[in-house]
């Protein structure tokens, strides 16, 4: 224990903001006119006073460690007066009011493995969750699927070059960390096998009501074995949502050969010309393949092609598809339309298709 | 298994490659936490299957959010990272930082925890990832020094973030790092000591761009929005025509989802009562094109990924309510939900699959709200209506 013992604070909240802002911004805030794309990677906000500010956006692994950081602070310090910010896709943005420290910035960027990009018709930094690193219901890793996928995509990030931008995003599981369910493509993890109840712990770490409780489609009865309270799952009403997993540690569905990774396209958030959108099955499943799942790659760069070559400008990948029809993107992509594609969890029959309005 | 050297040859294939690596990162700390860290993911990696269990009750002394307990499940090969657990810092509005602040956060976490960190997780919070059980509460207090606080987690209100708003964008039609600010603070108990029956979680959207997916993930989505005409700078409109890189007919005019706009090659027209707000025309043009003067934006409710209902998007509360200090319109709608939810909610059931059970007009007569046109998509198709007969003298009443 130390000897200087302050007094314990709590609920004292985050610092405020404003001792974060670059006095560019203070200067300007509520007051920006509006924008433009220096080159890739590079935004300029020009404020009705007529200042100009800089912002050079370059990836990050996400998972960082402090000595990252501390390298990004020393960038900032060097080119920016010590001021920088991250984004919701954990890129992160250096703000400069000096447009001739732009370029070597850049390029000390580089030299260190932080390319720039993101901005504009590009695939920006996916979001992703915790996978194999740390989440106890993963199935699949979240930072190796990624970073084998931008490894791919790499061009895709570096210049704005699809028909509009592309919003890549990773959950391990079905829980979804993050808002994966409304990505242009999302890679979503998951089991394909019921629960394996350990009756050893079940009585020890869970409670068996609150455990059949859990069950969305009432799959799981309570059940008596060798004496001892239990519950029993009944396989053929499991979706393996893993939402009993959730409430009782005692039912794990991780499997080494069942796990694994789905495909779902064309979901969106912003409202700019269609509504927002989720995102739809494209593939139902495929195999972990660690370190680089060579399969997941290849689905979604053929998915990402297939788009960039068929979208009209503008297009989100959702608007395009909608443009096109569901049957011509299974037959552009080659991907096989299963059973599992047609919905049947609550009110599936709403996309069923109830019309003529499709091309022969 | 720190004593000796830990060959990890498959995720030591992730350190190639132009995207930057996060097994570099885990790599370059060199301390014994990261090096079993890394050995775990090896075997992960090997078996196919993750190596953590499930969380288990640690904390920080009167809290009940803030840390996510974490163990593995491989403790004797692996002791150094035995006990893992995350600790989410509430971040600054918007993510801005100086080097200072950044810095200052390094060396607490250096010194107390495995120095990785997520900057952010999927809420916004600064996470801090691998804390032993006996660290936790030596890091609380460093981080209480240096002016952070933990963020939400579990049936807590979530740490509330939002877009860099008027920051650094033309479009945001509030102050979301104002209101975000302002709302952390007033509701600080609640995002420390669990009272709903299940997360609840804000965020602040400057424009219908919605850049923080506001619209997907929040229990309450408040997107900026303006309700006078967009403005126009005619001369703007007349350098992107010229610049050829924007064919305004195609890009613009023909995209608009009300077709409410027309151009004849030299002069841009919207007829702004039939403008939606999606933001469209403005982000194909921006120098051109500006959001309204009359500024506010749509509340909106319920939206959650798919356990255990299924996904939902967000759905129309408040069609326009300004955004300014001290928000007491937007906080008793607030009050108001909570109240209702956290009496009848069940038990891991967030608000809008609260709404979906309980009907959207029940639930809006409970909270006091007139129901709106704005609020659905289409009205009800099937006659299968529940009449409340008790209510039939106040039609009577109506009629004279």
């Amino acid at each position: 224990m130390s000897t200087n013992l302050k007094k314990r604070v709590t609920d004292i909240g985050p610092p405020h903001y404003e001792q974060f802002l670059p006095p560019i911004i203070k200067e300007n805030y509520g007051k920006w006119k509006y924008h433009y794309f220096m080159r890739a990677g590079v935004m300029v906000h020009v404020g009705e006073s007529g200042d100009q500010l800089y912002t050079v956006r370059a990836a990050s692994p996400r998972l960082c460690s402090v000595h990252t950081i501390r390298f990004f602070a020393d960038l900032a310090d060097e080119f920016c007066d010590g001021y920088l910010r991250f984004t919701s896709r954990n890129n992160v943005e250096f703000l400069l009011s000096d447009e001739s420290k732009v370029e070597p910035l850049i390029e000390r960027l580089a030299k260190e493995g932080f390319p720039v990009g993101g901005f504009g018709n590009s695939i920006s930094n996916p979001v992703h969750t915790q996978g194999w690193i740390h989440c106890h219901s993963a199935a699949s890793d979240a930072s190796g699927v990624v970073k084998a996928l931008m490894d791919d995509l790499f061009e895709y990030f570096a210049e704005p070059k699809l028909p509009a931008k592309l919003r890549l995003a990773f959950a391990c599981c079905l829980n979804m960390c993050g808002a994966v369910h409304c990505s242009d493509i999302a890679i979503l993890g998951v089991h394909r096998r019921i629960p394996e109840i350990n009756n050893e712990t079940i009585r020890a770490q869970c409670e068996i009501p609150t455990t059949v409780a859990s069950c969305p489609t009432g799959a799981i009865r309570p059940t008596t074995v060798n004496g001892t309270k239990s519950v029993e799952v009944i396989e053929e009403q499991c979706m393996f949502c893993a939402n009993c997993y959730t409430v009782c540690p005692s039912m794990t569905l991780n499997d080494p050969e069942m796990d694994g990774l789905s495909i779902w396209v064309g979901g969106k958030v912003s409202n700019a010309r269609t509504e927002p959108k989720f995102s739809k099955l494209a593939i139902p499943y495929i195999p972990n393949n660690p370190p680089r799942w060579p399969e997941v790659v290849e689905a979604v760069r053929n998915i990402v092609e297939v788009y960039a070559a068929g979208a009209q400008k503008f297009e989100r990948l959702g608007e395009w598809i909608e443009r096109i029809g569901w049957p011509k993107f299974f037959e552009l992509t080659g991907i096989e339309f299963t059973k599992y594609h047609i919905d049947d969890f609550s009110h599936a029959g709403e996309t069923f298709k109830r019309s003529l309005h499709f091309r022969q | 298994m720190s004593e000796k050297e830990l060959k990890t040859p498959l995720v030591d294939e992730l350190e190639e490659g132009p995207w930057p690596s996060f097994v570099k990162e885990i790599k370059s700390l060199d301390n014994p936490k990261a090096k079993d860290l890394l050995g775990v993911l090896e075997r992960s990696y090997r078996d196919k299957v993750g190596h953590w269990k499930h969380g288990g009750l640690v904390g920080v002394m009167g809290y009940g959010g803030g840390v996510i307990g974490r163990y593995n499940d491989l403790p004797d090969e692996f002791p150094e990272v035995a006990a893992f657990h995350t600790l989410r810092v509430n971040h600054p509005a918007g993510w801005f930082y100086t080097s200072d602040v950044l810095r200052k956060l390094c060396d607490v976490w250096e010194e107390h925890g495995s120095g990785l960190t997520n900057m952010h997780g999927s809420t916004g919070d600064i996470i801090f990832l691998g804390c032993s059980t006996e660290e936790l509460e030596p890091t609380f207090k460093k981080l209480t020094e240096l002016g952070f606080d933990l963020g939400g987690s579990g049936s807590c209100l979530r740490t509330p973030s939002c877009c860099n708003g008027m920051a650094r964008c033309e479009w945001a039609c509030y102050d979301t790092m104002a209101l975000t600010y302002d709302l952390t603070m007033e509701y600080q108990d609640e995002l420390h000591r669990p009272p709903f029956p299940y997360k609840f979680k804000f965020k602040m959207a400057g424009c219908a761009n919605d850049c923080v997916a506001s619209i997907a993930r929040a229990d309450m989505s408040i997107i900026g929005t303006w309700k006078d005409e967009i403005r126009i700078d005619a001369d703007a409109v007349k350098e992107y025509a010229e610049a050829g890189d924007l064919d305004i007919l195609v890009d613009v005019v023909s995209r608009c989802p009300t077709k409410c706009m027309s151009w004849d090659g030299q002069e841009l027209l919207i007829d702004d009562a039939d403008c939606v707000k999606c933001m469209h025309c403005i982000n194909a043009m921006p120098k051109a094109l500006a959001p309204g003067k009359d500024r506010g934006a749509t509340i909106l409710v319920g939206s959650k990924a798919p356990i255990i209902g299924g996904a939902l998007l967000s759905s129309v509360m408040v069609p326009f309510l300004k955004m300014e200090p001290p928000y007491e319109d937007l906080k008793e709608l607030v009050d108001a939900l909570w109240e209702l939810w956290g009496e009848h909610g069940k038990n891991r059931e967030r608000i809008g699959e609260f709404i979906q059970r309980i009907g959207l007009g029940n639930f809006l007569d409970q909270i006091g709200l007139d129901p709106t046109p704005e609020m659905i998509a289409q009205p009800r198709a099937n006659p299968y209506i529940f009449y409340e007969l008790d209510d039939e003298d106040e039609y009577e009443d109506d009629e004279d």
